[in-house]
């Protein structure tokens, strides 16, 4: 696998690093080499939350990267701070269920989607889901990792809480499929503008 | 909309402010923020504020601010103060900073009397750096660095700071102990503070038993619980010296 | 502004007296300060003048309080000044960086003392690196290596210039030599030899009302994203290297012709120019060079000297182990001469021990 580059944004406590961090022990749990930073402001709390994460085969090289393979955009704020991440190389995400305008959205990028995921979470299954619905939207677009090394690496993280609920198993594990195939159609259907 | 109302001496550009939901630090801003209305010191205000949480404060009042070194927020107040006598000079600062690294400059300064006040938010733990033990986190407290509960063999008992402030200074300076869940009192206790820098009386001194849900990985009901059943138990409220009256519990 | 020397005053006096008086001539409103050897009679004269002229000061508990209070002063407006040496030069790095990071018109005193750690409380030259590079900053400082007490009272008065208009800490860099021998000076008022001094102004308690006839000053040291503080340290290096060409300064004597460059600063140089003048007169064409500035350091002017000269040797000499010399190699590389090395750290140098090694490399 050559260098793929993603960056993950979204609003301090929508769940961004931990699926970066899930993301990044799958790839490395099937021999790849994997790059996980955060970046966030001062505040303990609020504020822009982003992740940078790279998977290759071979060693990578600075943590941080100009612009983006892909980028997912949990939040208004999240799109602004990220939008510079984007070029014509860019898969750009958004969760449409905020207003963009058209004018804040990146001028340069290969395809911007528009993924309905908090909507989603919000109706199908259940808020706190949400990130990992992106989660699986991320291995729907670039396939970094499989599904089973996901689920692996979900199971490793959050198996404590699955412990006590084993409910919670099946509805992240439904997240994830979901996030997947929510990315594959989009994929299949081009660029999705405001719902 | 309603906008909330908000002290004339609060900065709105800065507002909604980045402490975290169900932390102290708004309620103690607040009060202070309404006594420098009431007291109309905006305009010779200087607050400073430490590292740590309190550092989101540097652009939280209308008044002229300086953000500063961790520790040394009292050094700087005590150097503007002593150029500069006809400003009010407030410096605001955490547990670690008041009772740790900057309790040097703390102890010294009251033993000078020196006419600045200042505010210690004590939240029994370092927020910003992510909850480690701080020198007032209580006996059997868990934080990041006291994972099996502070053990008070290995790192000594809690430091009550209005004990020992009020042991070392004149008996012409304010040193007071307040919570934020008792607002009146503590709006009482900080004018009482700033009128002692203000009438030149000496040092003034309040330290602000503070909630921080965050670290303590509380919910509300806990939180309140910890300040009341347990801080307030083991850090007594109330005046503990006064040179305007009484002490006020 | 007060006058505090009645006429031009020729003066017998310590190097450390001489900076009290410096300071106060130059209209010093506050000093903090805490003791350590060598620069404590600096706070025992200014303690004593300072009531005279009206002038504040306070005994610090520790170096670190006394560079924050001094920071702390010079933000509210007042002409504020500390000194000291050693370990406390150590401490006083924290307040130094935030006078680097917030642009602060900080003035200190260092009369290098004995290194590392406690050293000895007497000489030497082993605090140029700390000075001129200390904390975790840029070195956005000027340092004034002065080798006189004339210097030492000369760039007093124009160190707090400097620093009120260009808004970067200045360092007065002398020794322990320095601060505790006698020699003759002539001190004067500023203005009775042409000299402004540069007016001061408050970043903090600026007066008026806020809302209504300014915004309110909101000072920070941190910033929240790193592209921010980027732009910063940007901003200030190309403000400091804008300002660098006028505020360079140096010594240069007999380089036309050198053979062999003697590279040397602070009270050093005396025995330098000492020993180039007797190697002359001895037949060998030896050179001085001496920067008086550190920071910024008369790299262009130094570069020029070992070109015209066309000298093969340049010998850095110094009261320490490398402290010059990394910083003469930092900023002439490039130059092709070969750099010969003497040092002696923690003990003075004299002429004849530059005679002697000069004599055994040429």
């Amino acid at each position: 696998m050559s260098l793929i580059k993603i960056a993950l944004a979204g609003e301090g406590g929508q769940g961004v690093q931990s699926i970066a961090e899930i993301l990044a022990e799958a790839a490395y749990n099937e021999g790849k080499q994997t790059i996980y930073i955060p970046n966030f402001g001062l505040e303990q709390r609020g504020g822009v939350s982003i992740a940078f994460i790279q998977f290759s085969d071979k060693r990578i090289g600075a943590p941080k990267f100009n612009k983006a393979d892909v980028v997912i955009a949990l939040s208004e704020r999240a799109v602004d701070r990220t939008i510079g991440f984007s070029d014509q190389n860019t898969l750009y995400v958004y969760d449409s269920g905020f207003k963009v305008g058209q004018d804040e959205l990146p001028s340069e990028a290969k395809q911007i989607i528009g993924l309905p995921a908090i909507e989603t979470a919000n109706n199908e299954l259940h808020p706190r889901v949400f990130n990992i619905i992106i989660m699986g939207a991320v291995i729907g677009l670039t396939n970094v990792v499989t599904f089973e090394a996901a689920k692996a690496a979900l199971e490793s993280k959050l198996g404590y809480k699955f412990e006590k609920n084993p409910d919670l198993r099946e509805l992240n594990f439904r997240a994830l499929e979901i996030g997947k195939q929510m990315a594959e159609k989009s994929l299949k259907e081009g660029v999705t503008t405001n719902a | 909309m309603i906008e909330p109302a908000t002290p004339k001496s609060w900065y709105l550009p800065s507002k909604p402010h980045k402490f975290c939901p169900g932390c102290g630090h708004g309620i103690v801003l607040k009060a202070l923020g309404e006594v420098i209305d009431e007291m109309e010191i905006q305009d010779k205000l200087i607050f400073g504020c430490d590292i740590g949480c309190s550092l989101l404060s540097w652009n939280f009042f209308a008044c002229d601010t300086t953000q500063t070194h961790h520790g040394r927020t009292t050094p700087v107040m005590v150097g503007i103060k002593r150029s500069r006598p006809e400003l009010v000079c407030v410096g605001y600062m955490g547990d670690g900073g008041g009772y740790s690294i900057g309790s040097q400059h703390l102890v010294n300064s009251a033993v000078r009397n020196e006419k600045v006040t200042l505010i210690l938010v004590n939240n029994t733990n370092y927020g910003m750096t992510g909850g480690q033990m701080a020198p007032t986190t209580l006996p059997g407290q868990k934080t990041e660095t006291t994972p099996y509960g502070r053990d008070v063999e290995q790192t000594g008992y809690p430091t009550k700071g209005p004990e020992f402030i009020a042991a070392l200074t004149s008996d012409n300076a304010y040193v007071a102990r307040a919570t934020v869940s008792k607002y009146k009192q503590l709006k009482r206790f900080i004018k009482n503070a700033l009128r002692n820098q203000i009438e030149g009386n000496g040092f003034s001194f309040v330290e602000v038993l503070s909630t921080c849900p965050t670290n303590w990985r509380t919910n509300a009901k806990q939180t309140w619980s910890f300040l009341e059943d347990q801080m307030e138990q083991y850090y007594p409220v109330g005046e503990l010296k006064n040179p305007f009256g009484k002490g006020d519990k | 502004m007060q006058k505090v020397i009645g006429e031009q005053k020729k003066a017998f006096m310590t190097g450390n007296e001489t900076a009290a008086w410096a300071a106060l001539a130059a209209g010093a409103e506050m000093m903090f300060g805490y003791p350590i050897t060598p620069q404590n009679e600096i706070m025992h004269y200014w303690t004593r003048l300072a009531p005279k002229y009206g002038r504040g000061f306070l005994q610090t508990e520790d170096e670190i309080s006394a560079g924050f209070t001094v920071c702390g002063s010079v933000q509210s407006g007042k002409k504020a000044f500390t000194a000291t040496a050693g370990p406390g030069n150590v401490l006083m790095q924290e307040p130094f960086g935030m006078a680097e990071g917030m642009r602060l018109p900080l003035v200190a005193v260092i009369q290098q003392r004995g290194g590392p750690s406690s050293g000895t409380v007497v000489y030497s030259q082993q605090e140029v690196g700390l000075t001129t590079y200390g904390g975790n900053g840029e070195g956005f400082r000027i340092v004034y290596s002065t080798a006189t007490h004339q210097e030492i009272y000369d760039y007093v008065i124009k160190g707090f210039n400097t620093a009120w208009k260009y808004r970067f800490p200045v360092f007065i860099l002398g020794d322990g030599y320095q601060a505790k021998m006698r020699e003759p000076l002539e001190m004067y008022n500023p203005e009775d030899r042409g000299i402004e001094m540069v007016p001061t102004y408050p970043l903090l308690g600026l007066g008026g009302k806020i809302g209504q006839d300014r915004e309110p000053a909101h000072l920070c040291n941190i910033y929240s994203l790193e592209e921010e503080l980027n732009e910063v340290v940007l901003k200030f290096a190309a403000e400091y290297e804008a300002i660098s060409p006028e505020l360079v300064e140096y010594e240069e004597r007999m380089c036309e012709d050198a053979d062999i460059i003697i590279l040397s600063h602070g009270v050093v140089s005396r025995a330098a120019d000492d020993a180039v003048k007797e190697l002359r007169a001895q037949g060998i064409k030896a050179g001085y060079f001496r920067p008086i500035t550190l920071r910024p350091f008369p790299e262009k002017q130094l570069r020029e000297a070992i070109r015209k000269s066309g000298a093969s040797k340049l010998l850095v000499a110094e009261s320490a182990y490398g402290q010059l010399y990394r910083l003469t190699r930092q900023e002439i590389y490039g130059e092709t001469i070969d750099m010969e090395t003497l040092f002696m750290p923690a003990v003075g140098i004299i002429d004849f021990d530059i005679i002697q090694k000069v004599k055994s490399i040429l």
